[in-house]
């Protein structure tokens, strides 16, 4: 037997728990009022250009992305903008979102909601760039960076392959493996949009062993297109990280502090990928996506398609309400997710989760030293010594912090999960990074 | 037998005294003058070297002021005015008068009053806290209760009292040295005048949101209402992002705004007890700021 590509530097196995792998995508009715908050991206916030009062159909733009790292955002449903003001999201801060109340669904003229799949790609590059920019599409795999941004390559560097992150490393999420799935068409088409705006030949799209129907269905409609390769690749936690999956891919290893552009690639989730096509083809905007509930105690795990604003609690409702053991409510994956602190937080660009999770396992194990096993340094796919990193952040040694390079960590949490002494590494880490990262900044000033 | 006896002796006399004389040169070559203001200085500090005065350590202090002949932005908050007139003796001049300082915790979200909402298991310490999480009752700007001042603390002048999940001064222990209100992440610790016999008024609370989320976060949150900002009589009361500050050398500590406060956010320090008399003045003194204020407003309209 072949053996499977994976990358080679640390990784952890957590058991999968994809329950909800086997259930379609569902569209969630849509809510009474939405709260959509207005920094949804990576990079600066964008401005609001809507009011207190105003009616707004669905696709219609409420915030403009101003800066180069930023993205538009639009009304995820038809009616009237009842309250533009601070919200409660995710994190539990407050943050400045658009909240409207739902009347009806009406759409903007411009965008085609017929279910007719358009293959033809009459767009040329830079309209395709413009137009992904105008719709607001952003990073779905959960890091949210503004999609245009990707396509414009850097001068001096060019990019030689495309890849579709199809992986999906984190256990419980299945929403992009049921995108794959359902809408393989759509997603052949997105990708040949990407290859046309970015001006690659190549693509390669990753997707784990454990979802052989998926790599099946893929390697069928790819099998029409010139250059697309479907990968099956070893099942491997964190794979869906773009820097593991070139590794995994191509051998490529993206040094550290640099993009992956710098080896020639521009990675792309599936769910981006989705979300081109709907812009370029359909003209429509990224105002809703698919959005995974489960829970081991949840009645009904589903993978419902939701507008963004949603309040998290109707997505929960739909599935067959809150277990009443429920511990802990995580938005995300259960590897990088954060626990919600309140259900009524809204489905963003980036909430790719909702995995509930009872009281027995939703607290962490009692707090112990660290024994210096090395489990974390053997874990770190970044191959990093979260040990150290976490020691340092704990004693405000910023610089040195640097000098380890904490900033190569991509947060996904092996080290936090292999710890035998249940040490929370990774939230010394990140707030490591926040410091560092500000420290960076303030210098650069 | 005797002459290997002196022959050592000799040399060894002479080896001493010609070390002696190349030491001696070399002492006067390198030698360094001190000025000796410096340690009568650092001996009229209180040596705490706690850093309070901005630099590192009680001779740093000392040297600083040496060096620079002089007194201004100098002070040394632990020691206070007794020991700067003694410091300003010593360099022949004028000690500024200070307000002797005190940490006042700004947040009064105990337990009861802002009750838990979620459940915070991250590391223990409010930096990590207030990094990763909103706080246990939601409040964005409360007290997290992981007591970073009280470990902050040299003079054993903050304890984080159990039963509130708040911290508590001990005032005769503290010294204003301003470690506390650098180690709290949210900005609640503030150091206020000490005032006379120690009586103090001020706003305890931090909350900048809308009346409605303050208070559903908390009972005891400043909601921005503007009240005690009319019934002021000295303005020392200003409104900012929907919270109150006391200027703390405006305020005449008449007490009139504590009993009008609807969520009764404005605390006092070593007041005697509230009584009828004063409650009623206090609703008195609002209707008629009220009526002054609305008055000088229409006044000021009619000019414009």
């Amino acid at each position: 037997m072949k053996t499977l590509k994976t990358f080679k530097l640390g990784g952890i196995h957590p058991q999968e728990y994809k329950i909800a792998a086997d259930q379609p995508i569902e569209v969630l009715p849509i809510p009474k009022t939405v709260d959509i908050p207005v920094a949804q991206n990576l990079g600066a916030p964008s401005k609001v250009v809507v009011k207190k009062g105003d009616q707004v159909k669905t696709g219609q733009l409420i915030a403009k992305g101003e800066a180069f790292i930023s993205a538009n955002v639009h009304a995820s449903v038809s009616g009237k903008v009842k309250k533009v003001d601070d919200v409660l999201d995710a994190s539990g801060y407050k943050r400045p979102a658009v909240t409207i109340q739902a009347e009806g669904d009406e759409w903007e003229e411009d965008i085609d909601t017929s279910g007719e799949i358009k293959k033809e790609i009459t767009a040329s590059q830079q309209e395709i760039v413009d137009k992904i920019q105008e719709k607001g599409i952003v990073g779905l795999g959960g890091a949210t960076f503004p999609s245009h941004v990707k396509l414009k390559v850097p001068e001096g560097k060019t990019a030689e392959y495309l890849i579709i992150n199809g992986v999906e490393c984190e256990p419980f999420l299945t929403s992009d493996h049921r995108l794959m799935v359902e809408k393989g068409e759509e997603l052949m088409v997105g990708i040949e949009i990407l290859k046309k705006g970015l001006g690659v030949e190549k693509v390669l799209i990753g997707i784990e062993n454990n979802k052989p129907d998926a790599i099946k269905h893929l390697s069928e409609i790819a099998a029409q297109y010139n250059n697309i390769e479907v990968h099956a690749l070893k099942v491997k936690y964190p794979q869906g990280g773009e820097k593991q999956l070139i590794k995994a891919l191509l051998g490529r290893e993206v040094p550290s502090g640099k993009l992956p552009i710098e080896v020639g690639c521009v990675v792309n989730n599936v769910g981006t990928a989705y979300a081109v096509y709907e812009a370029v083809q359909k003209n429509k905007p990224l105002i809703e996506r698919v959005v995974t509930v489960t829970g081991k105690k949840l009645e009904k795990p589903s993978n419902l398609q939701v507008r963004i604003g949603t309040p998290v609690k109707d997505l929960i409702d739909k599935a067959g309400g809150l277990p009443g053991d429920t511990g802990k409510v995580v938005n995300g994956g259960p590897m990088m997710g954060k626990a919600l602190t309140s259900l009524e937080a809204p489905i963003v660009k980036g909430t790719s989760g909702v995995i509930v999770f009872p009281e027995e396992e939703a607290n962490r194990p009692p707090l112990k030293s660290c024994i210096r096993c090395g489990k974390c340094v053997a874990a770190c796919p970044m191959g990093l010594e979260p040990l150290y990193l976490a020691q340092l952040s704990e004693k405000e040694l910023w610089e040195r912090a640097e000098e380890n390079l904490i900033m190569d960590c991509i947060e996904c949490g092996s080290c936090h999960y292999t710890c035998p002494s249940g040490r929370p590494l990774l939230d010394y880490i990140r707030v490591g990074k926040t410091n560092v990262g500000q420290m960076i900044k303030n210098r650069g000033n | 037998m005797d002459e290997v006896v002196i022959y050592a002796v000799v040399s060894m006399a002479g080896l001493g005294t010609a070390a002696a004389v190349i030491l001696y040169f070399i002492a006067q070559k390198f030698k360094v003058i001190e000025d000796p203001r410096i340690d009568e200085v650092e001996e009229a500090l209180p040596a705490a070297n706690c850093g309070a005065c901005g630099l590192a350590g009680c001779r740093a202090f000392a040297e600083a002021i040496v060096k620079n002949e002089s007194l201004e932005d100098m002070n040394c908050p632990v020691g206070g005015n007794e020991v700067m007139e003694e410091v300003a003796g010593i360099m022949g001049l004028e000690a500024e008068q200070k307000d002797p300082l005190v940490a006042v915790v700004r947040c009064n979200g105990s337990k009861t009053n802002a009750p838990q909402k979620v459940i915070y298991d991250g590391p223990n310490t409010c930096q990590f806290a207030h990094a990763l999480s909103a706080g246990e009752s939601g409040c964005p700007n409360g007290c997290l209760g992981c007591g970073d001042c009280e470990e902050s603390c040299d003079f054993d002048a903050i304890h984080m009292n159990p039963k509130t999940d708040l911290p508590e001064v001990v005032e005769e222990n503290c010294t204003a040295c301003n470690a506390c209100v650098e180690a709290c992440p949210r900005d609640i610790i503030e150091l206020r005048p000490q005032g006379k016999k120690g009586k103090r008024t001020y706003i305890s609370c931090v909350n900048t949101e809308k009346g409605g989320p303050a208070k559903k976060h908390c009972s005891v949150a400043c909601i921005g209402c503007g009240k005690c900002v009319t019934a002021c009589p000295f303005d020392a009361i200003t409104m900012e992002n929907n919270l109150a500050y006391i200027d703390p050398h405006k305020c005449k500590n008449c007490r009139l705004c504590v009993p009008i406060c609807p969520t009764n956010a404005i605390l006092e320090d070593n007041h005697p007890e509230m009584s009828e008399k004063i409650v009623e003045k206090a609703k008195e003194n609002l209707k008629k700021q009220t009526e002054k204020k609305k008055k000088a407003a229409k006044e000021k309209d009619n000019e414009g």
